[in-house]
């Protein structure tokens, strides 16, 4: 299998759903000439034209809900926000259009839109530029959230996303671009609602999404080397959130920690944690921690932003921790 | 359909030509002393040189970012000039010009810039608010303040005026628009002041606004100028006859500086990517401060003697903003939870005090958090 980044790996997945369907085009700041800030639609404006990659001012609430429309009337919009934190410009036509034009249309219209955009700090990007509000999407019925942290489900994902009726808010993290991964040749569809387990262990569950689910298989590789199995489950979906895979995995391990990338209060951790008391109480040896960004604004110096940021180091004594708790000797 | 909506194009609101030479305008009175027009070349060249410091800076690792107003030297001093001490200007990010004008330390400036503190002035010591990052919500910011001033009774001919800069780019957001009608249907003393420097990061002017920028004011009710954007001496007239306008309670006035952006967008940005050399040197030949040491020269208001002196003082200044930049000291990671809340809050009080045993709990870590 080829080994590609996870920026290629989504250029190529819309370049590929652009030649198969000719309803699908792309909407969004700086991704024609500029080719994207992040260059995810780099040469897509030269091999599509115009009318296929479209360049628009700086007016989210305007091109997404332009979007929004091309969408209730057959067409595939893909529409690039630069980052996250600017589709809060946009939330009355993602919250209270997109999400709920196919209910109260009366099922008559669905909007088969795809939201592209990266959150994430690390960057230095400072306090307005380096969010994770994904939770204010996952929030909402009618929405679907997907989070993939590997080349090869970002493919997998766009791909359904993109294929899919409802609007998909495609969660990117500005950490992940650069990182690579093996992708198959062949077209994967991948399913919107499902987890997966992607290292299996014994001793605890850890459980991340985008790039938290890629710090948590690092962690668990570190761990392996002190002995410590560490089961890891990668979310990919935010809504639908695929509870019964974490359930199960908590039912084998006995405790969990979840590694979020967003705030602690009222975080997509604290569904989680919810979930697992929910479905596997008689089997939890320790409380389910969670271990996420402190809950400031985030710096833009450097040391300050490491500082507020969820680390591997972070995550792995919050490990030792729980799993002394239940009893064993780390750390 | 016909393009008749759309008026002409207007000749530019323009006191001295590229060429150097004063041209009055019946309209906008000024009269360039010879004082004030030789302090007005200084700040442009003292802005200028501090600008390219801090893109040096920012290529050697010593600033996270940096918005050059390469190009925009004299909409900003020219504006900012016309502010009476009790105005108050809320800027975006790049108006660096106004900040030299408003008293705001270079030093100041550029701990923002290197992120070593979230605030860097003190707004009401200078009149002067915090730059706003996201594009454009500034401008309701001024409004909102200027409506204050209303509030407040502060109108007259000693009374205070607001003004509010923000790019062709910002024009194209809600909250600008929604400013502009805001500050029309409530008489707010407010000047929008919007460089229109022809480039939003790659996207042209002609793919954001069909019509020209100034002409939206008078869809709104107000009234919109456009002023030739690289001649201060314009820059400075229009702006201060839009303040008194503002200041004397009839309202606010748009006026659109038309310049042009040198440099990239940010440190970040590579402007060779969308647009070509040829448009840049045609620009070239419009620069700000070219046309005004013209002007000084071909009046005979200023000699090589002026002109060394203002240059060795912008190499001083140069060498101090490297020096005070340098020597900014880095915060420690505790200050995280600092400027959370003004008030007290338990919650981050125990996540402070968590994260504080946290960073002790490393090798020789005495001292490391404070």
């Amino acid at each position: 299998m080829p080994v590609i980044t996870y920026r290629q790996a989504l250029r190529d997945t819309l370049r590929a759903e652009m030649h198969r369907d000719e309803n699908v085009f792309l909407m969004g700041e700086e991704i024609g000439v500029f080719e994207g800030s992040y260059k995810i639609t780099e040469g897509l404006l030269k091999e599509f034209g115009e009318r296929r990659v479209r360049d628009t001012p700086i007016a989210e609430e305007g091109f997404v809900g332009a979007a929004v429309g091309a969408a209730m009337l057959g067409l595939r919009p893909v529409v690039e926000i630069m980052t996250i934190n600017f589709s809060l410009l946009a939330l009355d036509q993602i919250v209270n259009h997109a999400a709920k034009i196919y209910g109260m249309f009366g099922g008559q219209n669905s909007v088969p839109m795809v939201i592209r955009t990266p959150g994430g700090g690390g960057q230095q990007l400072g306090a307005t530029h380096s969010q994770n509000v994904e939770l204010y999407y996952a929030f909402v019925p009618g929405l679907k959230v997907v989070a993939p942290s590997t080349p090869a489900d970002a493919a997998a994902l766009l791909r359904a996303a993109i294929r899919d009726d409802d609007p998909v808010l495609f969660l990117e993290n500005l950490g992940l671009y650069n990182t690579k991964g093996e992708v198959p040749d062949e077209e994967v569809v991948g399913e919107i609602g499902r987890a997966a387990v992607v290292r299996e262990g014994t001793d605890i569950t850890l459980v991340g999404y985008s790039r938290m689910a890629m710090i948590a298989t690092q962690v668990a590789d570190r761990l392996a080397e002190e002995g410590i199995s560490v089961e890891v489950v990668d979310l990919r979906s935010l809504r639908p959130l695929d509870r019964e895979t974490i359930v199960n995995s908590v039912k084998k391990t006995g405790c969990a920690v979840v590694a979020e990338d967003d705030w602690l209060t009222y975080g997509i951790g604290a569904e989680i944690a919810a979930s697992i008391q929910e479905g596997a109480f008689d089997y939890l040896d320790a409380p389910v921690r969670r271990v996420a960004m402190a809950e400031v604004p985030l710096p833009y110096a450097k040391p300050l932003e490491n500082a507020a940021l969820p680390s591997a180091e972070s995550v792995t004594t919050v490990i030792y921790e729980t799993l002394r708790a239940v009893g064993r000797r780390v750390g | 359909m016909s393009d008749s909506t759309v008026r002409e194009e207007p000749e530019l609101i323009q006191l001295l030509t590229p060429d150097g030479e004063y041209v009055p305008h019946p309209d906008y009175p000024f009269e360039p002393a010879t004082a004030q027009v030789r302090d007005l070349y200084r700040d442009l060249v003292l802005v200028r040189r501090l600008d390219a410091e801090a893109v040096a800076l920012q290529r050697q690792g010593e600033l996270g970012l940096w918005a050059s107003l390469l190009g925009q030297e004299a909409a900003q001093i020219g504006s900012a000039r016309a502010l009476e001490p009790q105005d108050m200007a809320f800027p975006s990010y790049r108006e660096h010009g106004v900040a030299w004008c408003r008293g705001v330390r270079p030093r100041d400036l550029l701990a923002m810039f290197r992120g070593v503190t979230n605030g860097g002035w003190d707004p009401y010591e200078h009149n002067f608010h915090l730059y706003t990052i996201v594009i454009g919500s500034q401008t309701l910011h001024a409004t909102g303040y200027a409506m204050g001033v209303q509030r407040d009774g502060a109108l007259g001919e000693d009374g205070t005026a607001v003004i509010t800069y923000f790019g062709d780019g910002a024009t194209s957001q809600g909250d600008t628009n929604e400013a502009f009608n805001y500050a029309a249907v409530n008489n707010a003393p407010v000047v929008f002041f919007c460089q229109n420097n022809q480039w939003a990061i790659s996207e042209p002017n002609d793919r954001q606004s069909k019509a020209p920028i100034y002409q939206r004011a008078a869809g709104f009710g107000f009234p919109g100028i456009r002023v030739d954007g690289n001649d201060v001496f314009a820059c400075l007239a229009v702006t201060r006859k839009a303040l008194q306008h503002a200041r004397e309670g009839q309202g606010p006035t748009l006026i659109e500086a038309f310049t042009y952006r040198m440099g990239a967008h940010t440190t970040s940005d590579d402007p060779t990517r969308y647009r070509t050399s040829a448009e840049i040197e045609e620009w070239r030949r419009k620069d700000p401060i070219a046309r005004l040491r013209a002007y000084l020269v071909r009046e005979g208001k200023a000699d090589d003697g002026f002109f060394d002196a203002v240059e060795a003082e912008a190499e001083k200044l140069g060498e101090q903003v490297r020096a005070e930049c340098r020597a900014l000291p880095d915060p420690a990671p505790l200050d995280i939870f600092r400027e959370v809340y003004a008030e007290p809050h338990r919650e981050l009080d125990r996540q402070r005090a968590e994260f504080a045993d946290y960073l002790a709990s490393f090798e020789g870590a005495e001292g490391a958090a404070r």
